[in-house]
């Protein structure tokens, strides 16, 4: 395939996901145990910017604009953040195994939940311990690998292993000791993931972090794709590797504890979104991150609308990220050596 | 014009064990160098000095008259390109991607390469003759065809030094001599090389000038066909080997050796 039949195909693929993406948002805006027509959500939408005559009940427009487009919006937001954050963390430590919690920033979040949970905080709070502590876990794995005197980026990995069963091991002590009533319940759901609990206001900060991981990670993808040789290769050819890396990994890992903060631990799509993307496009980060973006939104979206209307109760996200992810996991396994 | 000037290069990784002694030569420009040497003499640290991957040596390394502790690695790659011997790539990328990484230094810090950079690609494929290879996954193409895309990517780069890290270790004999004409060629047209090899021959056959490392010093430099004697080529790797004249070319053969 030549330069500009790839170009070409990049763009269809990119403006087709955008589609799917709005296609999908409406959608899921009209799902729901109360029901809303594609017209009435028309109408809502519209009045928030030219003056309509209201012909829809005060319910639909509460249920449309406080409950269901914040929790739809930050599927979206947390969907894209993971998937962006494994291809960053896959290039970065050259592991097509790598995924977001690759440096315990997910088992770090869950600690900080637990905790916000246990001393019986609100929602917000839990938010922003799930935040403060993800990024504590990290910061420490990569102090820890400091100590190392071998290979970077394999210690680097290798302490990250370790802190987060730390905190791992700190989260089992706090569910131990939580109210089998009322407490650990409120902990293990929270462990497993799920937006049902959204409020306009989270979805009014929580973008925050994320642009702010964002942008850096855009900036520098098509150094990235040089980050996945050798150190040598990449350093010769003019990049200033250890800049690179250390701006992506915190980019990544602010992408990352934004999401878990406020959705739980949601596995799965870092790990396998990258992977469908380079099936899409290839391997060049240049089209490779803008289209793990639009595809992990596309994803979580869609999971999290199963998740809220599959079943009579709510099922947990993380649950069905993975039931969903781990046999395309395998069939991925299965065709070695393509990505 | 020197285009390299190496003086009194000393580096150790520990006080005890010291893996350059005072190393001192000199690169002309357009010259095509072989570095010999035993495994363990000292040529992969050599590398890493003057690729300035590695900081910690003692004396001066000047490219272009310019010390590279001076120079960021964006300016160094702007006047030299490194070829690894082999490159180990996780994810699968195209031909054209891999050499258009090589352009990195000419864009500024923020974006990507573009259309100018592109049209390096396709010179640099071209001037290898391997324009067919565009389109291609670097994954999938043989040895011989990955050694000339890494070539062509030092190309991309526009720098007028190349160093190579046995550019032929992984190739077969029809690859090697076709890989070996290339850079010859490039070396005509006024590229500098200089190229690692554990086959003395090259030096010999190919190279206007030979640098022999033996136990961290430099054992001989100059001329290959006045350098590199029989007595040099033993004591550099151990074993007996006499230079003999074939078609009034010098070749490397290990000494008593006869068909049964």
């Amino acid at each position: 395939m030549g330069v500009k039949d790839t170009r070409k195909r990049n763009i269809t693929v990119i403006v087709t996901l955008l589609i799917l993406l709005i296609v999908c948002f409406m959608l899921s805006v009209t799902l729901g145990r109360y029901e809303i027509s594609l017209k009435e959500l028309g109408l809502v939408l519209a009045s928030k910017f030219v003056n309509i005559e209201q012909s829809w009940s005060k319910l639909s427009d509460n249920i449309i604009m406080q409950v269901r487009i914040p929790r739809i919006v930050v599927a979206v937001l947390v969907g894209a953040a993971l998937a962006v954050s494994g291809t960053s963390y896959q290039c970065i430590f050259r592991n097509p195994m790598a995924a977001p919690d690759v440096l315990g920033a997910s088992t770090g979040a869950g600690f900080g939940a637990a905790l916000a949970i246990l001393m019986g905080k609100g929602n917000i709070t839990i938010t922003a311990w799930a935040f403060v502590s993800s990024i504590v876990c990290v910061l420490l794995a990569v102090m820890c690998s400091k100590f190392s005197k071998g290979d970077r980026v394999l210690s680097l990995v290798l302490s990250g292993i370790m802190i987060g069963s730390l905190f791992q091991a700190g989260t089992s002590y706090l569910k131990l000791i939580a109210d089998p009533q009322n407490t650990l319940p409120e902990i293990t759901y929270w462990l497993m993931g799920s937006l049902s609990g959204i409020k306009p206001e989270q979805m009014g900060y929580i973008w925050i972090p994320m642009v702010i991981g964002f942008i850096p990670i855009f900036i520098m993808r098509w150094k990235m794709n040089l980050l996945t040789m050798d150190d040598a290769e990449a350093k010769t050819m003019g990049v200033n590797t250890r800049l690179v890396r250390v701006t992506v990994i915190i980019s990544a890992t602010l992408l990352t504890a934004a999401s878990v903060a406020i959705s739980g631990m949601v596995g799965w799509v870092g790990l396998v979104i990258p992977h469908i993307g380079r099936r899409l496009v290839g391997s060049d980060c240049r089209i490779l991150v803008p289209t793990s973006a639009l595809l992990g939104g596309i994803f979580l979206l869609l999971v999290d609308d199963l998740a809220r209307n599959i079943y009579t109760t709510e099922l947990p996200l993380g649950m069905l990220t993975a039931i969903i992810g781990a046999p395309f996991f395998i069939y991925l396994l299965s065709r070695k050596g393509e990505w | 014009m020197n285009v390299i000037e190496v003086e009194n290069l000393s580096f150790s990784y520990t006080k005890n064990v010291q893996i350059l002694k005072k190393v001192s030569f000199y690169a002309e420009e357009g010259s095509y160098i072989c570095l010999l040497g035993p495994n363990g003499a000292g040529k992969s640290t050599l590398f890493q000095c003057m690729l300035g991957l590695n900081g910690k040596y003692s004396g001066s390394i000047k490219v272009c008259g310019e010390d590279i502790k001076n120079l960021s690695e964006k300016q160094l790659a702007r006047k030299i390109a490194y070829i690894p011997q082999s490159s180990v790539h996780v994810f699968n990328y195209s031909v054209d991607d891999v050499v258009l990484m090589g352009t990195t230094s000419l864009t500024n810090g923020i974006s990507s390469p573009g259309s100018r950079e592109r049209e390096l690609v396709m010179d640099a494929l071209k001037r290898l003759n391997i324009e067919y290879l565009s389109g291609r996954k670097y994954q999938n193409i043989s040895g011989g065809e990955r050694q000339l895309v890494l070539i062509a990517r030092a190309l991309a780069q526009q720098a007028k030094i190349l160093f190579m890290d046995e550019p032929t270790a992984n190739l077969d004999y029809g690859n090697q001599c076709r890989v070996l004409n290339e850079i010859s060629r490039l070396s005509s047209q006024g590229y500098t090389i200089i190229q690692s090899t554990h086959n003395p021959d090259h030096a010999l056959m190919y190279a206007d000038c030979t640098i022999a490392i033996c136990d961290g010093k430099v054992a001989a430099f100059g001329d290959p066909a006045k350098v590199l004697d029989a007595e040099l080529m033993s004591r550099l790797y151990g074993v007996k080997i006499e230079v003999v004249d074939v078609n009034g070319l010098r070749m490397c053969i290990p000494a008593g050796i006869s068909r049964k």
